[in-house]
């Protein structure tokens, strides 16, 4: 299991950077992750995303539909992927600590 | 020396083309190839996959195209450790030239393990097997030189069509031509994945449907005609004098009984508005027979695999539809179609599924179409009908 360190604390994530422990996550996760990718500096939009998404999985058990989540954050995908190269799964989720998305992807 | 893969081995011997010959050709050049052989017969060995749940990768940019793919004996096989897939788009019909196929070797050489499936069932190259580190390499050289990837997750799945016009003389539509267009219009659709579940399109010029669109394809689009098969009598003529059982053969099996055949004056002669262009004539007598002349497609809908409610085959959505550049009608068509399952498919849900938990009434009403009788095998045998 790989993990990543931050500030004297490690984190344990699986092969594709997904975190293990999501109870673990705080903000200088999220910025880490991001960095990994390429994105330096978070702004207020990536939060926004992020905590909606937070929000959704701590309240549903599962994370939103992409067209919820584009809905109710007001981020049409285009700027999704702005945002997050790797678009909402890939690396929103990531960086938000939710566990990796499953299925026929 | 004893061999590392016995149960492989056997998979040599026979006349049919030997994937573990061809694995093993790779192994000599590339470590990935010589690992998966041993991952491959450990699972022959076990009875089970040595592939891990999931995997998310990908590259900067799309939500899609690269399958993640980890072993869980990486101890043992650490070259297979990371075994992504990367699913490219392929050429409508896949007809190469041995310039692009080059190209995608030395590419595939370079940044993955030199296998390769061709093709995926849904079409796409499928290059098999590279780490995560190479992804963006990979696809970055793939679309400098003209390739860019295909679909995967919930998204438009890359489009394919059978060979049509360019070698089928049944060929209604230009099927190669409509699916690279649809493709290249749909190219958001398909690299970002924003919808319930997985999307479909394959496009068959004729009935006989090769590219299997009715069963592998949510919108299915079938080349047909609407006037009447063009018969050829002197062809036929040449037919019965070689010994062709045309009444038996032929006319005996036509599904709407369409056909009449003169034994004596060895003329066959059809009535349109029974034939169900089955294909069956033209297909047996294919130097006597054609296709009519006014060509256009059927659209058909909800084609799916059993999860999660049962296999469909696409029932008919529109029985006609001329099919011409720029295909607006289509386009628009499926716009509409994709507007109303976003906004009420459930996560994970086809669009069979979809029209099947809401109604078909829903369905038309949102993608401003009719009912009309083409649309049902019977009429429903039970007298619970919504007001």
């Amino acid at each position: 299991m790989a993990s990543i360190n931050l500030h004297g604390n490690s984190y344990e994530v699986d092969e594709d950077g997904f975190l293990q422990e999501p109870d673990k996550w705080t903000e200088d996760v999220a910025k880490a992750m991001a960095e990994m990718e390429g994105i330096t500096d978070l702004n207020e939009t990536h939060w926004k995303v992020m905590n909606y998404l937070r929000d959704y999985f701590k309240q549903n058990g599962i994370a939103p539909m992409v067209r919820k989540l584009t809905k109710d954050t007001g981020v049409n995908l285009k700027e999704m992927y702005e945002l997050f190269p790797q678009g909402p799964a890939n690396s929103a989720c990531k960086w938000a600590g939710l566990p990796k998305p499953t299925g026929c992807v | 020396m004893a061999s590392d893969t016995p149960l492989l081995d056997e998979l040599e011997k026979g006349p049919w083309p030997s994937f573990v010959k061809e694995i093993k050709r790779s192994a000599g050049k590339s470590p990935k190839a010589k690992d998966l052989l041993g991952v491959v017969e450990q699972s022959y060995k076990d009875k089970i996959t040595h592939w891990k749940h999931g995997g998310i990768v990908g590259v900067t940019g799309y939500g899609g195209g690269v399958i993640g793919r980890y072993t869980d004996i990486p101890e043992k096989f650490p070259n297979a450790e990371q075994m992504h897939t990367i699913r490219v788009n392929h050429p409508s019909g896949w007809f190469y030239t041995t310039k692009a196929l080059r190209t995608v070797c030395d590419i595939w050489e370079k940044h993955g393990s030199g296998l390769t499936n061709m093709h995926g069932s849904t079409g796409d190259i499928i290059l098999l097997g590279t780490d995560t580190d190479q992804l963006q390499p990979a696809f970055n050289t793939l679309t400098e030189n003209g390739f860019d990837l295909g679909g995967s997750g919930s998204a438009l799945r890359t489009p394919s069509g059978c060979v049509g016009p360019a070698r089928c003389e049944w060929a209604c539509i230009d099927s190669p031509h409509l699916i690279y267009d649809l493709t290249q219009t749909f190219q958001d659709e398909l690299h970002r994945p924003r919808w319930p579940y997985k999307f479909k399109i394959k496009a068959s010029a004729c009935p006989n449907d090769c590219v299997a669109a009715i069963a592998r394809a949510d919108f299915t689009i079938i080349g047909t005609w609407r006037d009447s098969i063009r018969i050829d009598q002197a062809a036929v003529k040449e037919y019965a004098s070689k010994g062709l059982d045309i009444e038996n053969l032929i006319v005996a099996r036509c599904p709407g009984q369409a056909l009449e055949y003169d034994a004596k004056a060895q003329k066959l002669s059809v009535k349109p508005q029974d034939c169900l262009r089955c294909m069956h004539c033209i297909s047996k007598m294919t130097k006597a027979i054609r296709p009519g002349k006014e060509t256009g497609a059927t659209i058909l809908i909800g084609g799916k695999a059993p999860i999660l409610r049962g296999a469909f085959l696409s029932w008919v959505l529109v029985p006609f539809i001329k099919v011409e550049p720029p295909y607006t009608e289509i386009k628009e068509l499926l716009e509409k179609i994709w507007d109303w399952w976003d906004e009420h498919g459930r996560n994970r849900e086809r669009i069979a599924e979809t029209i099947g938990r809401l109604g078909l009434k829903d369905f038309l009403k949102a993608v401003d179409l009719k009912p009309i009788p083409q649309m049902v095998y019977h009429p429903r045998s039970n007298p619970f009908v919504f007001f």
